[in-house]
């Protein structure tokens, strides 16, 4: 069944400044992903990967080429499409930004509450059930500083796929963490995204990882290098 | 309204969380606004006593509606209107009786030190007695003897040893306008912003010492109304009948007119206005510096929940949420404190301090306005939760 790529990048470029510092970082990214697919984004630092992240993310707005995401196109998009395209994905940074003041199913049902199809009731379970998934079960009322790196950040994750994104994002998640619970945090992303079916794209400097990948994309001074060739297939 | 509802139901009250959390902060921002609540509080409170105190004369009026010549500016200052207003007044329905009030302020020997001091006389019909004090009814007899008076023991002044002469029954003489005058009567009013003192005798006595008066020049008309009337409808009444020459004002409003007068011709109202701001600043000082080091505080949080799709308004929410947390929060000990220094001021300077609900409304309203604008200021920081430096 041919279906229209969840995010689908057509001759993208990318300027930071203005004037004369005006920088370009990207040049010309064509990218195509499908639905279910689990990418891994390479490439040496400076090389715009985060970049490439955020303009995806609706974090930064497109201005040069087409970049759609889920159908929509998020060039020249309004601020508030941007909003609303940013609801549609989860995603993961490489510090956990859980907010302190929250326990760990509060910052989880911060995940729900944008979408209002959830009631208070459904909230509180299903927030409670993906802490379950996570390992934290035991550990719901638990605020951040008295989880460990490795718990912090998959209650982040346990934020970002508690409302079935289509999409996760993911910026070196596993930077912080020790080789143990660095595996652990991208095994349980690859378990749940298959399960919920949805893509993931991931930005590591971490080789141990590559192996979860279905396609390894590389990026090299604001350019994809082998793009849609290196096909890895996991699982 | 019922989706408003369930919103706020659905929502995660997080000005509140990150309010709880830091107890030490929340307890500083309490007493900041609290302090800021008593500052206000005590402020207002001394100037409506001050206000109270100084028109007590008016208050003790024997009187239901009040007839004044339009160009009078105060109590000392009344420009006079003809005597026969009040004869037609009498033919209004629902007038029992108006009768004339005579006022003039003049220079008296005070009897202990015999230094010249200005006085304020009032002279009324001693059959209908303008004022409702109870030791005025006992002291009628008394003032419709030929240069007689009452003195108000509460006047500012050396009095002491006058007070307790006459108190014990002796009569003690003075000079005014330089006849002599006997008092050997006492009543309790106070002192005004008008006058140091006051004295009170017949109609006759009044129009013997101040020949240039007459007694058909009257200062102020008295009108009292048959039972079941009400004051506002037979003042309607008066001022469809009347000329306009004079004017009709109830018991409250003659009070308020003497208010406002003090409190727009002198620097009374701008003292205590200018305490009121200074303690209102205080608070926006203080409450903003919380929400300002909160929100520095959960930037990067702020910035995370803005890439996940959270708008700006979402933010704007909760430094509202927490502003108005901080008002409720911070007026309830604001109050308790103030009820306590008001009976402490009440002992120590007589003043009537006493908290009406109207004022703890004011500066409940004062306390939000106060947060709010520290929100609006505190929402600056948000901007510089960019999610794009998330990554
Ligand atoms: N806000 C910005 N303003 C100007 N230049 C920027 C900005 N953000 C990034 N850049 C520049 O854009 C280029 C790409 O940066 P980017 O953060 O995308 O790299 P990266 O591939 O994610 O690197 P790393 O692996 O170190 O995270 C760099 O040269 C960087 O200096
Ligand atoms: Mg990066």
């Amino acid at each position: 069944m041919l279906q229209s790529p969840v995010i689908d990048i057509k001759h993208l470029d990318h300027f930071f400044g203005q004037g004369q510092l005006r920088k370009q970082v990207l040049f010309n990214i064509n990218l195509e992903i499908q639905a279910g697919e689990v990418i891994i984004l390479t490439g040496p630092s400076g090389s715009g990967k985060t970049t490439l992240l955020t303009l995806i993310g609706g974090l930064r707005s497109v201005h040069d080429g087409s970049l759609k995401v889920l159908n929509k196109e998020m060039c020249n998009a309004s601020a508030k499409e941007l909003v609303e395209a940013r609801r549609r994905i989860g995603y993961i940074f490489q510090a956990h930004n859980l907010h302190k003041s929250l326990t760990a199913q509060q910052n989880v049902q911060m995940g729900l509450e944008l979408h209002p199809e959830y009631s208070v009731a459904e909230m509180r379970s299903k927030s409670a059930q993906m802490l379950e998934v996570v390992g934290l079960g035991n550990r719901i009322n638990y605020y951040p500083e008295d989880l460990s790196g490795g718990q912090k950040q998959r209650v982040a994750i346990a934020r970002a796929l508690v409302s079935h994104p289509k999409i996760v994002l993911a910026d070196e998640p596993t930077a912080a963490l020790d080789k143990k619970s660095g595996r652990d945090v991208v095994n349980l992303m690859q378990k749940l995204a298959k399960e919920q079916g949805c893509t993931i794209l991931m930005v590591t400097h971490d080789n141990r990882i590559l192996d979860i990948a279905d396609r390894i994309v590389h990026m090299e001074d604001g350019q994809l290098s082998n793009a849609n060739l290196q096909l890895v297939t996991a699982g | 309204m019922i989706g408003f509802i369930q919103q706020i139901r659905r929502r995660t009250p997080l000005g509140w969380l990150q309010l709880t959390k830091q107890k030490s902060r929340l307890l500083v921002a309490i007493s900041g606004v609290a302090f800021a609540d008593v500052l206000m509080m005590m402020q207002l409170g001394f100037q409506s006593a001050l206000y109270e105190s100084n028109t007590r004369l008016h208050q003790n009026l024997n009187t239901d509606l009040v007839l004044i010549n339009p160009q009078g500016q105060n109590l000392v200052n009344m420009s006079s209107f003809p005597r026969r207003r009040l004869y037609q007044a009498m033919s209004v329905e629902g007038v029992k009786s108006a009768e004339p009030l005579y006022v003039n302020i003049a220079t008296w020997k005070n009897p202990e030190t015999q230094k010249e001091t200005r006085i304020l006389i009032l002279g009324f019909n001693p059959n209908k007695p303008a004022f409702d004090l109870p030791e005025l009814q006992q002291n009628l007899n008394k003032i419709k003897m030929p240069d007689t008076m009452l003195f108000d023991e509460a006047s500012r002044g050396t009095y002491q040893e006058t007070i307790a002469k006459v108190a014990q029954g002796e009569t003690v003489n003075t000079e005014l306008e330089r006849r002599t005058i006997h008092i050997n009567g006492l009543y309790k009013v106070g002192a005004s912003f008008a006058a140091d003192g006051s004295l009170m005798t017949s109609d006759q006595n009044f129009l013997m010492l101040f020949p240039k008066k007459s007694a058909s020049s009257v200062s102020i008309g008295l009108i009292d109304l048959e039972p079941g009337y009400d004051p506002q409808q037979v003042a309607k009444s008066l001022k469809a009948y009347l000329p306009s020459d004079v004017k009709v004002l109830t018991k409250q409003e003659f009070v308020e007119f003497e208010k406002n007068y003090w409190s727009t011709n002198t620097a009374i109202g701008f003292v205590f206005s200018l305490g009121v701001t200074m303690g209102f600043l205080v608070g926006v000082i203080i409450v903003y510096q919380v929400l300002s080091t909160d929100v520095n505080d959960h930037i990067g949080e702020y910035a995370t929940f803005k890439a996940m799709g959270y708008s700006h308004a979402y933010f704007l929410g909760v430094v509202f949420e927490e502003a108005v947390i901080l008002a409720i929060l911070g007026f309830i000990p604001g109050v308790a404190v103030s009820l306590g220094m008001y009976r402490l001021t009440r002992i120590a300077t007589n003043l009537p301090m006493y908290m009406t609900v109207a004022r703890a409304l004011q500066v409940l309203i004062l306390t939000m306005i106060m947060c709010g604008i520290s929100g609006v200021i505190a929402t600056r920081k948000l901007q510089a939760a960019d999610p794009a430096d998330m990554f």
